[in-house]
């Protein structure tokens, strides 16, 4: 198996590059007009996650942050698609 | 190395796509019928996919020296309509005797409604009528983890041999729920949502490489018909065995499909 040094060599630079891609990102939406949506929020709360994922790995802990945690089928489908995070006031 | 695609959507794929996974090493191509990213307006729109899906799609397939399998259903997006899908749902044993169905799916949820998941349990009793192995599509981003969670309690409750199904699609929050429960996992490699290459080889990493599997999922979005034979490299990147590596991408998918009468090596 490779060592931790393995995996840095293999995907820092990578890494590295997706982070300033998700400060950027968060900083664009700092810059320009309007108020954000509740993905907004939903992405603030998988950072935290994924720093503080308790006793489940990260990329676990942000995806349940990022789920529905509603247990009963909805009536009715009022879209198609998804949109990656969720609407607590729906 | 050779493998399978155990999961393409070649319909919406050109003959290039053929030939550079032939070129890849893919042997075999396993089609389930899917959302065409319009909603089909008639049940005879369905026949005419049916037809494409066991016919002509094989011979497209032979062409290059690939075997074409394909799995039958209504998807869960075109099934909000419960009357339209049960009409689409009547046509299915019609083709259910043609040489290249493996079996029911990709059924599933979508948006997790109550009408998805009727027209998912009976999809579920055509399989056990018929004996045939089920692939399961979960939803996506937010709703997959209800989603999962909804599916394999139906399936519990409709007494279904776990051995006999794949649920696709999972990620690091449903692999656990998935294997737990006995049924296999798919992974399905995309450059945007569902698993990175990297992020697959983590899975097999932390959950084993028992009853799962990978593919590309290729269809008209963005998606990589070589993502399969792209996560084969990133295995051995990994420093996992060509042993390791070929029971993934081509001893496991042999295992799951030989349950279903029409699969042949």
């Amino acid at each position: 198996m490779p060592s931790k040094k393995d995996i840095l060599d293999l995907y820092f630079m990578d890494a590295r590059h997706k982070l300033i891609d998700l400060a950027a990102f968060l900083d664009r939406i700092d810059r320009h007009d309007g108020e954000p949506d509740y993905r907004l929020e939903g992405f603030h709360d998988a950072l935290k996650a994924m720093q503080s994922p308790g006793d489940v790995p990260r990329a676990q802990a942000v995806l349940e942050v990022l789920s529905d945690h509603t247990t009963e089928p909805i009536p009715k489908a009022t879209i198609q698609g998804a949109f990656g995070a969720v609407n607590k006031d729906n | 190395m050779k493998y399978i695609e155990p999961h393409a959507h070649m319909v919406s794929r050109t003959t290039d796509d053929y030939q550079a996974m032939a070129m890849a090493g893919c042997e075999i191509i396993c089609e389930p019928a899917f959302w065409a990213g319009f909603d089909r307006t008639s049940a005879q729109g369905f026949y005419d996919y049916y037809c494409q899906l066991t016919d002509y799609e094989p011979k497209r397939a032979a062409k290059f020296g690939i075997k074409h399998y394909s799995w039958l259903c209504i998807n869960p997006k075109e099934a909000e309509d419960a009357g339209f899908a049960r009409e689409v749902m009547a046509i299915i044993p019609e083709f259910i005797d043609k040489s290249n169905v493996l079996g029911i799916g990709e059924i599933g949820l979508n948006k997790n409604t109550v009408s998805e998941l009727a027209i998912f349990e009976e999809h579920v009793a055509i399989a056990l009528k018929y004996d045939l192995p089920i692939l399961i599509h979960t939803p996506h981003l937010e709703d997959k983890l209800k989603g999962t969670r909804l599916i394999i309690d139906a399936l519990k409750n409709a007494n279904v041999d776990p051995g006999k199904v794949i649920i696709d699609h999972v990620e690091e929050h449903t692999a656990g729920l998935v294997l737990d429960a006995g049924f296999w996992a798919g992974m399905t490699l995309y450059p945007e949502s569902k698993c990175s290459l990297p992020r697959a080889v983590d899975i097999l990493e932390n959950f084993g490489t028992e009853n799962i599997w990978m593919n590309s999922a290729c269809d008209w979005g963005i998606s990589d018909p070589l993502a399969v034979a792209k996560c084969v490299i990133e295995m051995k990147k990994r420093q996992h065995t060509e042993e390791l590596i070929s029971k993934v991408v081509y001893d496991n998918p042999v295992k799951f499909l030989s349950q279903s009468k029409n699969f042949k090596i």
